[in-house]
């Protein structure tokens, strides 16, 4: 294929390099340094995709971040990407794309009916007409929307490719590098601040790469190269290209997307794809620049037409021409500049200004280069489907009232410039008031609000001279805030031609007895006559017209199209336009992957994985883990094709019968220490602490201050002023916090400071009948008898050379220990006690067979204390004292925690002893009663009770109390079972606690 | 995101903190007879104003120091902030 619209030389495209590449099926060639929208300009392409709601013909119509119409579904290394705007998009050898929003093909769209029917589809028509009837909502309208609405398809594939979060703190974050960037950096870096200089496009430089100036005695394009070169070998200094500050949030933090591989047919190994900045900047300079606004006319949305800024981008940065025979369609000086590029190039524009009689150097040059001008001239409507053939064009009155004849002549595209509009999103997002600048018909940001600075054209600044000027003196002043150095920078004299006063003129009147669609949103279809739908149906507020029309509500954030509507509201409603104001501007200011925002937190890296210190041992012997928490625990160790089932029955019934040893490192494990430590306890817990002896432990309570459970678990006085406690494994940060709130703000005259030491234990319960034995040999020097280590009672140990902690607790019901050894040893602690262990029949058990052992005794866990559970309602009730305060007791006299009926912790059976009750199960008096049936409780844990051989569940339970040998129904909808149960004790097995004292 | 200035370890960003709500609220003594309004005022009744608002952040991921934090609760300006023992003047 040949790259007919490239010119000979020029551009800054790398013509030694030539990429290929497919669009909708078709291969095409490009050079290295094209984006794809200028590739497939260089080949002649200009139909890129189909409208959103009319499904009319899309082109080009900008180069950049502004584009409407290009949005294209991309393919890379085996990935799909949509919403990606061909005027990003780098040109890499093996691209592909295609068109969105038409069907069946770009050439032949279905959905271009809507277009034939466009009564259908005025402003507000989704809200009016699929209101009724109700019922062809789901088959009818909401599949018609579907199939006809989105910009591409997202990839339902998970994404192969990396995307990073890097957090960064700087002096000086500059938004842009054009001019007033590149100056403002320059002269900060040599004041030795600590500056990050970030730029969208690949190419640094903004306005300078294609505007005629000189600086310095250089043109405008090397004189930036020369200070980016400069700022590169500065170590103070980052310069980003391909990275867009999207978002200025709350206290100085803007949020940057850095593309790092887009450009690149595959991501390189161990490169990121995307990379999230997070930058607290000291100061902010916005110098983000300017988007050129169309004029309105006549089927202003045809391909073809588009922005005069890009026409001459396209020409300078990559050597394309848009068209052979160009109209441009001005009214100010920059659709000149356009003319004067395509005249360099051989090619003969039209233009067309609607400004009477302007003088300026830039028209004296246009004309001196013999282009021809028509003043007090329009264009009234684009011809042509797919892409522009000619322009029915007419003189205008000065008043902008009066077409003359209209005349059509022969144009392959229409470039049109209706003056500039300042980028104001990031000054906006910090919160700046903007004001509206009578001189330039756009909004600038008014008084800094946070510690930016916007200058430039994103200031309404068009001067180069002084956008320089203000710059340089901006970067020198806000470094030598804050590094105190003064080193002046000389400010470079500057060339650049003068210009006349644009035309406040925006659009083009129809023509008596024409109804051509004039567009304000090219993206979203909203044109001229949907803005005046909504006015006449009363919609006032700006913030409403934009809702009721969709106008700059797609991608594009209406870039091109928000100032036109609001010229359109104060003209219709005789208003000034910052009387109408604008639209919030909101974060971002461009589409961000969201794979860039969720960065490496996907999957389990979504939150830190921890191991006790014993894991690979479980790994080696087959653990099944689960995720407890944020650890990783062995549910079982499976043996053969055993299932989860038979596994944890034959561990849980080993611990009944033998002994069994369970990994309980994750336990949350906080040191206490102080001499008011015991009164600090005696606060927190509901039970009595003050005579707690050394070398005992005890079970405690503790409540929120709202009478809820919080956590449970024991403490052990391990000397006179020293307490180890431990709490649930999900609980372990939350309890910490809460103590840490007591000590620091209620209570600071307690002596006592608490640390976690979960990470410093490496715990192991031994549980079973034959513990003791095992304890014996694993302790020989120890006296671990009934006697001499009673239940509850603790002692320090000698484990074949390691120091070791053992308590005597239980919460699987059965005689047990818990041993702990420094996290190093762990692993050898393990190693011994399986060892020693094999003739006591030890078998290691996992959070399944504890879950058994501890139902079918009737323990509570987290599934009782969900966070809705008094201590009345868990059986523990004794634990409370009477005689003392303590965190949450006042909250106990509530009404409804001492009612007679209050709910209650049960066990139940199923009366047949053989179907498994669903967890989460409602109880219910009468399986048949209507819906919605009483609830009367809920199954909170079920197990199969090794002991009894049938199922059992624990259950909190209206008048629990009193319900025991009740016959109700467990039911659960989600699982479809009704199952007939009996209310029984929860102290299903041991009801005495006989055996833990054995 | 808040940048907020411990005053043990200085400016830190808002994700090394945790919320802990209206520091104005005080616990009412232990062992003091306290009449159901004035528990219900303790444990569950909140002003949620616009404006200034003194409230606690711990600083968890860095010296695990409960703060007081002198906060806008609409523009989010911090003006102050304190030491949990220090005096709020
Ligand atoms: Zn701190």
């Amino acid at each position: 294929m040949t790259q007919a619209f490239r010119i000979e030389n020029g551009g800054l495209i790398n013509r030694d390099k030539k990429l290929s590449f497919k669009f909708n099926g078709k291969t095409y060639l490009g050079y290295e340094g094209d984006t794809l929208a200028s590739a497939l300009l260089a080949n002649g392409v200009h139909l890129v995709g189909r409208s959103f709601k009319y499904h009319r013909p899309r082109g080009f119509f900008g180069a950049g971040v502004d584009e409407p119409y290009a949005v294209v579904q991309l393919y890379r290394n085996g990935e799909t990407e949509p919403n990606i705007k061909a005027t990003e998009q780098e040109l890499f050898e093996g691209l592909e794309a295609k068109s969105v929003n038409c069907w069946p093909s770009v050439n032949f769209d279905i959905g271009a009916i809507n277009n034939f029917l466009k009564i259908f589809l005025p402003a507000g028509f989704y809200y009016k007409t699929f209101m009724w009837p109700k019922s062809f909502w789901y088959r009818i309208y909401e599949p018609f929307i579907r199939k006809a609405a989105g910009l591409g398809v997202a990839s339902t594939k998970h994404d192969k490719e990396r995307y990073e979060h890097k957090y960064e703190y700087c002096d000086l974050l500059i938004a842009g590098s054009g001019p007033s960037g590149l100056a403002g950096a320059y002269a900060a870096a040599k004041n030795g601040a600590k500056v990050i200089l970030a730029e969208d496009k690949p190419r640094f430089g903004g306005s300078l790469l294609t505007s005629d100036v000189n600086i310095g005695n250089q043109s405008g394009k090397d004189w930036a190269e020369g200070i980016i070169a400069e700022l590169k070998t500065m170590p103070n200094v980052v310069v980003k290209n391909r990275s867009q500050i999207f978002g200025y949030y709350d206290h100085n933090m803007l949020v940057m997307s850095e593309k790092v591989s887009d450009h690149l047919p595959s991501t390189k190994k161990y490169h990121p794809n995307k990379r999230l900045w997070y930058i607290r900047a000291k100061e902010v300079l916005i110098s983000s620049g300017s988007i050129e606004r169309p004029i309105v006319f006549g089927n202003n949305d045809t391909p073809g037409v588009m922005l005069s800024s890009a026409a001459k981008e396209y020409l300078k940065v990559y050597g394309v021409l848009v068209g052979r025979k160009p109209l441009v369609f001005t009214n100010n000086d920059s659709g000149y500049e356009t003319a004067i590029e395509f005249k360099k190039h051989g090619v003969d524009p039209v233009v067309l200004d609607s400004r009477k009689n302007p003088e300026s150097e830039i028209i004296d040059e246009a004309k001196n280069l013999g282009i021809n001008v028509k003043n007090s001239y329009v264009v009234v409507a684009a011809q042509g489907y797919k892409k522009v053939k000619s322009a029915d064009i007419a003189s205008i009155s000065e008043d902008k009232k009066q077409l003359g004849k209209i005349e059509n002549i022969q144009c392959d595209c229409i470039c049109v410039s209706g003056f500039w509009t300042p980028t104001i999103h990031l000054a906006s997002q910090s919160g700046n008031k903007t004001k509206f600048k009578e001189e330039i018909d756009a909004f600038v940001p008014g008084q800094s609000k946070q510690n930016e600075i916007t200058l430039g054209a994103a200031n309404g600044v068009f001067s180069l001279e002084e956008t320089l000027k203000t710059s340089f003196t901006a970067g020198s002043e806000l470094s030598k805030k804050i590094t105190e150095n003064d080193n002046k920078v000389a400010i470079p004299n500057v060339v650049e031609k003068k210009s006349s006063q644009h035309d406040k003129f925006w659009c083009v009147p129809l023509p008596k007895g024409k109804n051509y669609k004039r567009f304000l949103d090219f993206q979203n279809d909203v044109a001229v006559s949907d803005v005046e739908i909504a006015l006449r149906e009363g919609y006032r507020s700006i913030e409403h017209v934009k809702r009721y029309t969709t106008l700059g509500m797609a991608t594009d954030q209406g870039k091109t199209s928000n100032l036109n509507g609001l010229q359109l509201v104060s003209e219709i409603e005789n208003k000034v336009v910052p009387a109408v104001g604008h639209t919030t501007f909101r974060p971002p200011y461009t589409p961000v992957s969201i794979g860039a925002i969720v960065g490496r937190e996907v999957g389990k890296h979504s939150k830190p994985t921890r191991k006790s210190p014993m894991h690979s041992w479980h790994e080696k012997n087959n653990a099944v883990f689960v995720d407890a928490g944020v650890w990783l625990r062995p549910r079982y160790y499976k043996r053969g094709d055993e299932n989860l089932f038979e596994g944890s029955k034959r561990e849980a019934k080993n611990v009944r019968a033998n002994v069994g040893v369970c990994d309980v490192t994750t336990l949350g494990k906080i040191d206490i220490k102080g001499p008011d430590a015991a009164e600090l306890l005696n606060r927190v817990y509901t039970n009595a602490w003050l005579k707690l002896p050394v070398g005992k432990a005890r079970y405690g309570v503790m409540l929120r201050e709202d009478g809820i459970v919080m956590d449970d678990g024991t403490t052990t006085r391990i000397s006179e002023n020293h307490y180890h406690m431990t709490t649930t494994t999900a609980q372990a940060a939350n309890v910490l916090s809460h103590l840490e709130y007591y000590l620091q703000l209620v209570w600071p005259e307690l002596n006592v400071n608490v640390v976690s030491t979960t990470e410093q234990w490496a715990g192991a319960a031994i549980a079973g009948p034959k513990s003791r034995d095992l304890l014996q040999k694993l302790f020989p020097n120890s006296d671990v008898s009934n006697e001499g280590l009673p239940f509850m009672g603790y002692m320090e140990g000698d484990l074949f050379g390691a120091k070791a902690r053992i308590y005597r607790i239980s919460f699987s019901g059965e005689l047990a220990y818990e041993v702990n050894v420094e996290s190093d040893y762990g692993n050898f602690m393990w190693e011994k006690i399986m060892e020693v262990g094999e003739e006591f029949k030890i078998q290691p058990y996992g959070t399944e067979a504890l879950s058994t052992l501890r139902i079918e005794m009737g323990h509570v866990a987290g599934s009782e204390l969900d966070g809705r559970t008094i201590p009345f309602d868990n059986a523990l009730e004794g634990l409370v004292s009477k005689k003392k305060d303590f965190i949450g007791k006042r909250s106990l006299q509530r009404s409804a925690f001492i009612a007679e009926d209050r709910q209650r912790i049960v066990g139940v059976v199923p009366l047949d002893k053989q179907t498994s009750i669903p967890e989460g199960s409602h109880l219910v008096k009468d399986d048949k009663a209507p819906l919605p049936n009483p609830k009367l409780g809920h199954i909170s844990a079920s197990c199969w009770s090794v002991e009894y051989d049938n199922p059992f569940s624990l259950a909190i339970l209206k008048d629990g109390k009193n319900m025991i040998g009740q016959k109700l129904f467990a039911m659960s909808p989600l699982k479809n079972k009704v199952i007939p149960v009996e209310i029984v004790s929860s102290h299903y097995v041991d009801p005495k606690g006989e055996r833990v004292r054995s | 995101m808040l940048y907020i200035n411990c005053p043990h370890c200085g400016m830190r960003s808002q994700n090394e903190f945790s919320y802990g709500g209206d520091a104005s609220v005080k616990r009412p003594e232990l062992n003091k007879e306290v009449s159901d309004q004035e528990w219900d005022n303790f444990v569950y009744n909140r002003k949620s104003l616009r404006g200034k608002h003194l409230e606690l952040w711990q600083h968890i991921s860095g010296c695990r120091q409960w703060i007081k934090v002198e906060r806008d609760t609409a523009t989010h300006e911090i003006f102050r902030t304190f030491k949990a023992d220090e005096e709020v003047a």
